[in-house]
């Protein structure tokens, strides 16, 4: 145990340290003016790291499953497929593109809603197992997709270029004036998250142990997915979806940590995640001077990390 | 006393359990036996909520089962099932000390790290709580899924074919242990046993199913005779004393 709270203190150092890097490296004009734009940048990394860290793990943990990410269930596809519409059906002028805080409850609500219904609809306890109940967030996520690629298609080539914009994660546009509900969000959600900590350490013995030892289980799948879709809706809606980070962060943590214990867990998996969005933020800005993206390094390296897992996975089935 | 009043289950248009009503008895340890697919698992998995029925209900000591609040009932009834294959890495005392989960909610006390010791010791695996299962062989494996139960500390312990996989010492072993916890602490046992003669020798009451239905229920000398066996097995099993034990000779019987 004492190797683990070490193995924290090495991440918490790190991750300090490249937020300081992010925040203090080579500042050029006014330190007034773009000082508080990167404080704002890395406060957007921070909650959408933590966020999306707790969701990962905990949807893993309930669906005993270290390949699947909530995107799987298609809440990615949802925020796309809203901001799509949108444009698809009032243009880019619209009130529900130019106000911020419009299309930020739009996209959440939408994406939460989504997310419930399919749950209700699919999650009936001892009918309909699990995996089931992902195959058909796949597919749903597959017809979603394929829509918002009819709509791209035919939409007016002008609009199309402002939609890209907003599909594609970026933290040096983060919309600063939805930081503050976000963080609020994200706090009340990490409110409940902590208390049901040590009731995810039990779920992840499987449904018969769980309910063996007093978890409400059918129930507390339902509100820990509820809750993981919350967590993403909102990072989605702040920065864009990130679709391989998630994975990536907690298969590093459980690597890294192997314990069962999710307040490592999940304390880990955020710094892992802060230290990838702000280090990568920091190489993105001051190594590649702007000619790529986070979400492209990330869904890079994610997606031969994804590919070196499914690999391993297949050997020890083999 | 635990009270199970015109259970049915179905799956699909199949039947697996068809209108169960019987009484489980304190102190006691109880064998359900019928033959494969009589619904011997399902009834266990009723009783203990892992499973809702489609009618009747399950009384714990004349209140509902489902109106108990789930860690109030994780105190005082226990289940293993047979498959215990587990997504985490656990040594075995993590393992152990998750039974005293319903009292603990994670933070062990000193309490419950006595607990945890006893159950440890119960099942002599002291000597390898520090081990990781999957560095087990089987029966020791199962041994540590048992201390975790006891450990949660349940007046009834309700285990599903726990001799599974289990060689002919181990299951020996085991069979003492629930009968000490019976005797010796006065708990309740309710066990799903293959083998008949285990439950002949070890068990006080003998619950027989099959197809679903409740064919036989008594003390194991009222059931243990080629008689009532025919019934429920369909095949002649003849029986023998020896040592004040009753044996079942069926390995070569021509029905």
């Amino acid at each position: 145990m004492r190797k683990n709270s070490t193995k924290l203190i090495i991440l918490s150092v790190i991750a300090l340290i490249c937020m300081l890097l992010f925040a203090f490296y080579d500042i050029k004009g006014g330190f007034g003016y773009a000082f508080p734009k990167r404080l704002e940048r890395l406060f957007a990394m921070v909650i959408t790291g933590t966020a999306i860290a707790y969701a990962t793990v905990a949807f893993q943990t309930v669906t005993h499953n270290r390949l699947l990410t909530p995107s799987v269930m298609g809440i990615d596809s949802m925020y796309n497929i809203v901001q799509t519409i949108i444009y698809f059906a009032l243009g880019s002028s619209s009130i529900f593109v130019v106000s911020r805080y419009l299309n930020f409850g739009v996209s959440i609500v939408a994406m939460v809603l989504f997310a419930v219904i399919l749950y209700r609809f699919l999650f009936r306890a001892d009918k309909y197992p699990i995996f089931l109940l992902l195959l058909a967030g796949m597919i749903i996520g597959t017809l979603l997709g394929s829509l918002v690629t009819f709509m791209q298609v035919i939409i007016d080539p002008v609009e199309y270029e402002s939609l890209q914009a907003r599909l594609f994660a970026s933290f040096m546009n983060v919309k600063t004036e939805l930081l503050f509900i976000s963080a609020g969000i994200v706090t009340l959600a990490f409110l409940y998250g902590t208390r049901i900590l040590h009731k995810l350490d039990v779920m992840s013995l499987g449904r018969e142990h769980a309910i063996n030892l007093g978890i409400n289980y059918d129930k507390m799948v339902l509100r820990i997915l509820i809750l993981s879709s919350i967590l993403i809706a909102v990072s989605t809606a702040l920065v864009g979806p990130i679709t391989f980070l998630g994975l990536i962060v907690s298969n590093l943590a459980y690597q890294y940590f192997a314990t069962y214990k999710h307040s490592v867990l999940i304390v880990g998996a955020s710094l892992i995640s802060i230290i990838a969005l702000v280090g990568g933020q920091f190489l993105v800005l001051h190594v590649f001077n702007l000619t790529t993206t986070i979400s492209v390094i990330i869904n890079f390296i994610g997606g031969l990390y994804f590919i070196y897992l499914l690999l391993k996975e297949s050997r020890k089935t083999a | 006393m635990i009270e199970l009043k015109g259970l049915s289950k179905s799956f699909g248009k199949k039947t697996v359990v068809e209108d169960v009503t019987l009484k489980i008895h304190a102190g006691a340890i109880t064998s359900f036996i019928g033959p494969n697919g009589a619904g011997k698992s399902t009834l266990l998995s009723m009783v203990s909520r892992l499973l809702d029925a489609d009618t009747g209900e399950v009384l714990l000591d004349q209140s509902d089962v489902k109106k108990m609040k789930s860690d109030a009932f994780s105190k005082r009834v226990a289940i293993l099932k047979q498959a215990n294959h587990l997504n985490v890495r656990l040594t075995v005392r993590e393992l152990v000390s998750f039974g005293r989960y319903p009292y603990s909610k994670g933070r062990l006390n000193e309490e419950d790290h006595k607990f945890v010791d006893k159950a440890l010791a119960y099942l002599n695996l002291t000597d390898m709580q520090d081990k990781f299962l999957d560095e087990l062989s089987g029966g020791q494996k199962q041994r540590a899924f048992i201390s975790m139960v006891i450990a949660q500390d349940t007046e009834y312990i309700l285990l599903d074919e726990p001799l599974n996989n289990l060689d002919m010492k181990h299951s020996v072993q085991i069979m003492k242990i629930l009968r000490k916890l019976v005797d010796e602490l006065g708990k309740t046992v309710v066990i799903v046993l293959h083998d008949i003669n285990f439950a002949s020798v070890y068990s006080d009451r003998i619950v027989a199913l099959k197809d679903g239905r409740l064919v036989k229920d008594g003390p194991t000398n009222e059931i243990i005779n080629s008689e009532s066996l025919r019934e429920v097995y369909d095949m002649h099993i003849p029986v023998q004393v020896q040592d004040g034990c009753r044996i079942c000779v069926y390995f070569n019987s021509n029905n």
